[in-house]
């Protein structure tokens, strides 16, 4: 048969194109645990990603350049988006200014610090070594050791913030999330957590920002346009297919959710049939997030709207 | 034993909907001694209680508790000390937590909050033991988000986690208005109990004229701010809700009581 009628053009072409989205959304997968903690456990709308993304990647291919340590360089990406979400949270706890608008403001400074931090729109990872590049000579073929070396860290990531939300600490800063008068009424510091939360949510994704950097090879201040989105679809996917109560499970659905999300997107612009470009992306997200948005509200009428029907009760 | 001296409460100072909350409240407050506080809507009962535990900061005047001046605290900090529940069975614990969780919260009250785990085997096994005095079987439900219980469960979950960190001092607003008659007497009963084993401080708000005489041992009545009764010993053991009815109009300036939030019930 035909190339044209084939979803993938060829079978080589399948295999790195499945890895490519195993590893995108294993890098994604970071933020979508970032954006689960502001959304989910604080109950806090932060767009500050879209910000703190990008200027992870900045600020790890800067340093990468400068001859850093990969790791080091990785570790000061996650602190400088950890730093931006500072910036949002205190624009909004100390200054009171609206959560969502907060982190706009946040994120829209970003886009001229990240232009800072770079000195340019983009820069390129040509020769430097990255957190990869010690796993590169092993015999294993590079797009599979680059899923394999950010899935590691994903989850020692999972593993040491499920640890971290069943700690007292934690308890306190989910319970914050979910009524903040009661918290505050059994000596919670709610100020305290909504920091120590949006600090840790942009420090992750400021980490996914520099491996984002280093699996592709450059920085780029346009790269974190609907980076929430994209977390966002993540953490609802993730929510669709492994309804989990257990926090634990959570954080992998939200992992399992990136993943599922970057295969569909592969399948559907791979499909030449259905006639979509790259550059559809973003519109094929934000239509499937409201979707994921509007279904459970339709399903709850349909199942409110069922029982005053008498005759479907007989 | 709290003390609490000449202490006033403004809200939206300056706007033409200034109300002078609290005008003035002076009160000692023994160790052990539990107090019932009633008054009319608006009387500042609500201030009152949220003024010892820290929510509204007294602009004027000096609240300390067992001799520590806490009147610049706030709520957070005031917590160590202050245990409470709420009139809304929702308010006062996490529905989306597990009971278990709840009460880790409540017993890490006071402390710092570090990375230990919240929920080792050792705490589980204690919180079975204290849920199981309540006789309502939760203690195989500790795993049950708090939002499924009943109200009435709620506001008993509520009353035993206000003694897991061991404060002395309960405030209680209004904890029974919300629930049916027959619940509202067991969290009233349970709520003697825990007071009494435990020994604590405690100010119950009630809107029910009759439970502010049969609980406890002393009744506050306050009235646009101020305490304008005070009674306890034989003066409140020889009082009836007429009586109270009575010294509440003489108070007024003998205008008839028209107000039915106060319940005779």
């Amino acid at each position: 048969m035909g190339a044209s009628v084939c979803p993938f053009k060829s079978t080589a072409m399948t295999e790195i194109a499945l890895f490519g989205a195993i590893e995108i959304g294993l890098v994604y997968a970071l933020v979508a645990i970032g954006v689960y903690l502001s959304f989910r456990i604080l109950d806090f709308p932060d767009l500050t990603v879209d910000g703190s993304f990008p200027l992870g990647a900045a600020v790890c291919a800067v340093l990468l350049i400068a001859g850093v340590n990969p790791w080091l360089a990785s570790l000061s990406a996650a602190l400088a988006g950890a730093v931006a979400g500072l910036v949002t949270a205190t624009l909004n706890v100390r200054f009171k200014i609206l959560h969502l608008l907060a982190s706009i403001l946040t994120m829209i400074a970003l886009f001229s610090v990240n232009l800072r931090v770079m000195g340019r729109p983009n820069v390129a990872l040509l020769m430097q070594d990255t957190v990869l590049t010690p796993f590169y000579g092993l015999g294993i073929p590079d797009h599979i050791v680059r899923p394999l070396v950010v899935g590691v860290i994903v989850a020692v990531v999972v593993l040491l913030l499920a640890r971290f939300l069943a700690s007292e600490f934690g308890l306190a800063m989910r319970a914050t999330g979910v009524n903040a008068r009661m918290a505050r009424a059994q000596g919670v510091d709610t100020d305290g957590h909504v920091y120590a939360g949006i600090a840790l949510s942009n420090g992750l994704t400021g980490l996914a920002g520099a491996l984002f950097a280093q699996t592709n090879g450059f920085a780029d201040v346009t790269t974190g346009i609907g980076t929430i989105v994209v977390g966002l679809a993540a953490v609802i996917v993730g929510e669709t297919v492994l309804p989990a109560r257990a926090l634990a499970l959570a954080l992998i659905g939200c992992v399992a959710g990136s993943i599922l999300y970057r295969l569909a997107v592969q399948v559907a612009l791979s499909a030449d049939s259905i006639g979509l470009q790259a550059s559809d992306l973003n519109l094929v997200t934000a239509v499937l997030v409201a979707v994921a948005l509007i279904l459970p509200r339709l399903k709850a009428k349909a199942s409110r709207s069922a029982p005053r029907n008498p005759s479907a009760a007989k | 034993m709290i003390v609490v001296e000449d202490i006033h409460v403004t809200f939206g100072r300056g706007t033409p909907l200034e109300k002078h909350a609290l005008r003035g409240i002076d009160l000692t407050i023994p160790e052990g001694e539990f107090v019932t506080v009633i008054g009319s809507n608006g009387a500042g009962k609500s201030t009152f209680l949220g003024s010892l535990a820290g929510d509204v900061l007294a602009e004027q005047g000096r609240i300390s508790i067992d001799g520590t001046d806490v009147t610049r605290w706030d709520t957070p900090r005031r917590a160590g000390l202050v245990a409470r529940v709420f009139q809304d069975p929702m308010a006062g614990s996490c529905a989306a937590l597990t009971i278990e969780e709840n009460m880790a919260l409540a017993a890490a009250r006071g402390r710092r909050r570090g990375l230990g785990l919240a929920l080792g085997s050792d705490r589980r096994r204690g919180f079975r033991d204290r849920i199981a005095e309540l006789g309502l079987g939760l203690e195989n439900r500790l795993h049950d988000r708090m939002g499924l219980l009943s109200g009435g469960q709620r506001q008993a979950v509520s009353l035993l986690m206000a003694t897991l960190a061991g404060s002395k001092i309960l405030l209680l607003d209004e904890h029974t208005a919300a629930l049916d008659p027959a619940t509202a007497d067991f969290v009233l009963d349970l709520t003697r109990r825990i007071v009494r084993d435990n020994r604590l401080t405690t100010l119950m708000v009630t809107h029910s004229m009759r439970q502010a005489l049969d609980y406890g041992d002393r009744t506050l009545m306050l009235h646009e701010g101020r305490v304008v009764l005070d009674v306890a010993g034989d003066e409140r053991a020889g009082l009836d809700v007429p009586h109270l009815l009575a010294l509440f109009a003489k108070q007024r300036g003998g205008v008839e009581i028209s107000d039915d939030s106060l319940l005779i019930g």
